[in-house]
């Protein structure tokens, strides 16, 4: 495996190779198995800057979430976008990079209020393919000086360039945390109630529902974050707003530590765990809200999670099943994320794209990636 | 400025292309009458003029692609227009290029109040889409103070922000589909009413990216719920310096305000005389805005006030009614026309790290002397957004010319801070040859390859965003392969 300690050396590195790698950060979710050189930025460490008045944080690629996620904390902030850890969804070991979160813009529950990782981020450094190094954006978040290529890199997958530090603006971290929790919900009638609590005025910043809980009835989690007795009030709100929906409970313990209440809830559906336990691939589809019902039908998988107020569906399935067949006709797409080598290889990680943007997309590549280096394949 | 020549062989073929034009368009679409391209000639940065060859007014996603299809075969340059309200000249128009307006274009096509989005035309005007939900208790965040005319066509190609953005974010940030037409006509449909579009993120990469990769013609936009209420404070303080450590120390302290504008001494007294809203006499000024229900935007000024007593206020001032509220922001809205009023301005907008705030406003007031031009400084300080207005005289011989370098050296000092040259306005010409400032050769080369690869002929929006220098190879490739 590379390991390239700088940016200079990793440059080095791309500008001499002509053979394919398999770009990863801390390695945590290998899409697909391969037998390529790994091409790892694990060694690329440190926060750069943090400056929490102005709300923003620089850190090299390679440097573990846990420490960003840490430093934030010791200062009452945190990232927007709640990135998920994969390790208990993929049964995978390793420690998550916050460049490898920016590859694949890896963006948790608070997307419905805050935006994914592409909407935090404000600047990266990249390698291309040739080993020229590139930087676009910067430190502040307002920024419209030339093309947004710090947008192009998230969700990249390493496809385009190799991430070697990425700028955010963060967020102060809420003071108090209520789920307004809903039982025995249908998945029509839970994302009717979420979305009627995402389209009322009381800031709901996380809407999600799992046909098999934790204690294996259908839950719906609604989330309000801020200041105290903001947040009581608008739990209250809520409470009355979905009262339509059949009894309503307000959980407002926090159970940080694994044991019951708001941080673990949200944890546990931010991680997907209620497919971890589940057999069979795993899939993640993106969908209109009101198109998931339809959806969760079409798909007719062993386990669901909803996320997003529906709009984000985890499914597992048999081994080797194509969702995307089954979701034909509904607008969306969906993303194979745990299954052997063989359905990667057959099904593709990610769902093809038009025909026009699939030509851009090629040409894309070849201008950032002319050899063909950069995980070739892996984005068509 | 400096303007690459318009193409003899162009203005040669003024004649078919417009008749090409005119098949495919309806009679009035077609404009080419010298005395009516004149109505193109510019955007709101009225300094640099230039009639296009001719303009049109395509009314839909075909028309556009008709035309396009046209103007790619016969070589011709297209600048992208929508309200003509940029204030970088992102939408000045070349003499042998043709001005494609999409001011036609402006139905909305679907609203969705369960999946919380709108989909519309984008000739249609930033307000007016809040305007289509509005009843239904939602609004479309972005906010720029020109939303009465300018259109979410040029909100996208800028993306744009607004007052609001701190909380809400800008025009990426509220953006899930737009259907785009290529150059060559190809149309492009990426995103939609799902919150992520799959494959690259080609919207984050059109956004913003002023006119120059394609058309675009339709858009989604998320749409949000209007919070249950809103109150302003006004805040007076003795320095600059004092007025940004309590930004910062607001900022700190967790509470997320929607929105903290920020007007200095000039800006404070110019638009007292103007909008007559009872500013207190000092040196910095702040807005702070908060949402919520009457009780948390009770406890949120609550906060808010004792961080600003913490520095000693000259004036605290928290609004008791809508009235109130209406007053308070009545001279910061008013403020680029009151300094019209008074002077000629020119209106920069590069953004600094909220830390560098005093030592910017130091260095600017600084300049100011030296050049011999007042300045005044009214801006998002949330997000260290700057808006130095500086004033100077058309009619003066040279004074343009000082303004604009007075201009360069403020946006050198936010580069040199470690900000940007522009914030929400976008690049245009009028920051293009600075680019080189704040880029290093191959970071703008990356930028140029990404052009490539969507108007590998550059005809769309020329001139615009790259230095010319930096960009020269590539134009005359493109046109000696076109002839
Ligand atoms: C008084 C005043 C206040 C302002 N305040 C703000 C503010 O608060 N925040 C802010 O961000 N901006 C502000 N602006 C700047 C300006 O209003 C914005 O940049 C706005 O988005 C431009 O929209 P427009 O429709 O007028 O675009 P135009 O000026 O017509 O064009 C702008 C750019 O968009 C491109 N374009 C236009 N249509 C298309 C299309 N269909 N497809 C692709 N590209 C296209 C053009 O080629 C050009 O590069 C202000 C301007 C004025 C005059």
């Amino acid at each position: 495996m590379l390991s390239p300690a700088t940016e200079e050396d990793l440059a080095g590195i791309l500008a001499e190779r002509s053979e394919p790698l398999d770009v990863q950060g801390g390695g945590t979710r290998r899409v697909g198995a391969s037998e390529r050189e790994r091409l790892s930025t694990a060694a690329l460490t440190g926060i750069t800057l943090y400056e929490p008045g102005a709300l923003t944080l620089v850190a090299r690629a390679g440097t573990p979430l846990a420490e960003i996620e840490g430093a934030l904390a010791a200062e009452g902030q945190m990232l927007a976008f709640e990135p998920m850890d994969h390790r208990p969804l993929l049964g995978s070991e390793g420690e998550p990079t916050i460049g490898g979160v920016v590859a694949g813009n890896v963006s948790g529950p608070r997307r419905v209020q805050a935006g994914g990782c592409r909407d935090s981020l404000i600047g990266v450094r990249f390698v291309d393919g040739t080993g020229t190094i590139v930087k676009n954006g910067g430190r502040v978040m307002k920024n419209v000086t030339g093309y947004d290529l710090a947008k192009l890199m998230a969700g990249a997958n390493g496809t385009l360039g190799v991430l070697t530090e990425v700028s955010f603006k963060v967020l102060p971290k809420p003071e108090a945390v209520a789920s307004v929790l809903l039982e025995g919900l249908s998945v029509a009638d839970a994302v009717r109630a979420m979305s009627k609590a995402l389209a009322s005025p009381f800031e709901v910043s996380g809407a999600a529902h799992a046909p098999v809980g934790v204690d294996g009835a259908p839950v719906t989690m609604i989330r309000v974050e801020g200041f105290g007795d903001s947040v009581a009030y608008r739990a209250e709100k809520l409470r009355n707003l979905l009262s339509e929906f059949g009894p309503v409970a307000v959980e407002t313990r926090e159970g940080r530590d694994g044991g019951v209440g708001t941080a673990a809830g949200w944890r546990w559906a931010r991680d997907a765990l209620a497919l971890a336990e589940a057999e069979g691939d795993v899939w993640r589809v993106s969908v209109k809200p009101t198109d998931a019902p339809k959806a969760v039908d079409a798909l007719d998988a062993d386990r669901i999670l909803l996320d997003w107020g529906g709009g984000l569906i985890w499914a597992a399935v048999p081994p080797g099943t194509d969702a995307r067949a089954r979701l034909k006709g509904i607008p969306g797409h969906a993303t194979l994320v745990r299954a052997d080598a063989e359905s990667f290889k057959r099904l593709g990680a990610f769902e093809p794209e038009s025909v026009p943007l699939a030509i851009l997309a090629k040409k894309l590549r070849q201008q950032f990636d002319p050899k063909g280096i950069l995980n070739p394949g892996l984005m068509g | 400025m400096e303007m690459p020549t318009p193409d003899p062989g162009i203005l040669a073929k003024k004649g078919r292309v417009v008749a090409r034009l005119s098949d495919v368009l309806p009679k009035d679409a077609v404009i080419s009458d010298i005395s009516e391209t004149r109505a193109y000639e510019c955007d709101a940065l009225t300094a640099y003029k230039c009639p296009p060859l001719c303009a049109v007014l395509p009314a839909s996603t075909e028309e556009v692609a008709a035309v396009l299809k046209i103007c790619h075969e016969e070589g011709v340059p297209v600048v992208p227009r929508g309200s003509g309200t940029s204030l970088a000249g992102g939408a000045l128009p070349t003499a042998d290029s043709v001005i494609l307006g999409v001011a036609r274009l402006n139905e909305v096509l679907e609203t969705d109040c369960d999946n919380r989005f709108i989909r519309v035309q984008t000739g249609r005007t930033n307000l007016s889409v809040t305007g289509a939900v509005e009843s239904d208790g939602f609004f479309y965040a972005p906010d720029p103070s020109s939303q009465l005319a300018c259109a979410i066509a040029g909100n996208i190609a800028m993306n744009s922000g607004g007052a609001h953005c701190l909380k809400y974010g800008v025009t990426t940030n509220n953006l899930l589909g737009v259907t785009m037409v290529q150059m060559d006509g190809t149309v492009v449909e990426i995103g939609g009413a799902h919150m992520d579009a799959g494959g690259y993120d080609w919207l984050g990469l059109i956004c913003g990216s002023e006119g120059q990769l394609g058309v675009v013609t339709e858009a989604t936009l998320r749409i949000l719920p209007k919070p249950e209420g809103a109150r302003p404070v006004l805040m007076g303080f003795s320095s600059n310096e004092v007025a940004g450590a309590c930004v910062s120390d607001i900022i700190k302290a967790g509470v997320l305000p929607v929105a903290i504008e920020f007007m200095d001494r000039p800006i404070i007294e110019i638009c007292e005389n103007f909008a007559k809203a009872g500013y207190p006499e000092c040196e910095a000024l702040l807005i702070v805005e908060v949402e919520g229900s009457p009780e948390e935007i009770d406890a949120q000024l609550g906060v808010i006030m004792q961080i600003a007593r913490n520095h000693d206020p000259v004036e605290l001032r928290e609004a008791a009614d809508s009235d109130e509220a209406g007053k308070i922001w009545l001279g910061r809205k008013s403020a680029f026309g009151a300094v019209g009023q008074v002077a000629d301005y020119m209106c920069l907008d590069g953004t600094i790290p909220v830390s560098a705030l005093p030592h910017v406003l130091n260095r600017i007031e600084e300049m100011s002397q030296e050049f011999g031009l007042k300045v005044g400084n009214v801006f998002h300080a949330g997000d260290g957004n700057m808006h130095p207005l500086i004033m100077f005289d058309a009619n003066k011989p040279g004074d343009l010319e000082t303004c604009e370098a007075f201009g360069a050296e403020i946006l050198k000092l936010c580069v040199e801070v470690g900000g940007c040259l522009t914030g929400e306005h976008g690049v245009g010409i009028e920051k293009r040859d600075l680019m080189d400032v704040q880029f290093a050769a191959a970071d703008l080369e990356a930028q140029m390859r990404v052009k490539d690869v969507f108007d590998p002929a550059w005809l769309l929006n020329p001139a615009k965003v790259f230095p010319l220098k930096a960009s020269e190879h590539r134009r005359s490739a493109a046109e000696s392969a076109a002839a």
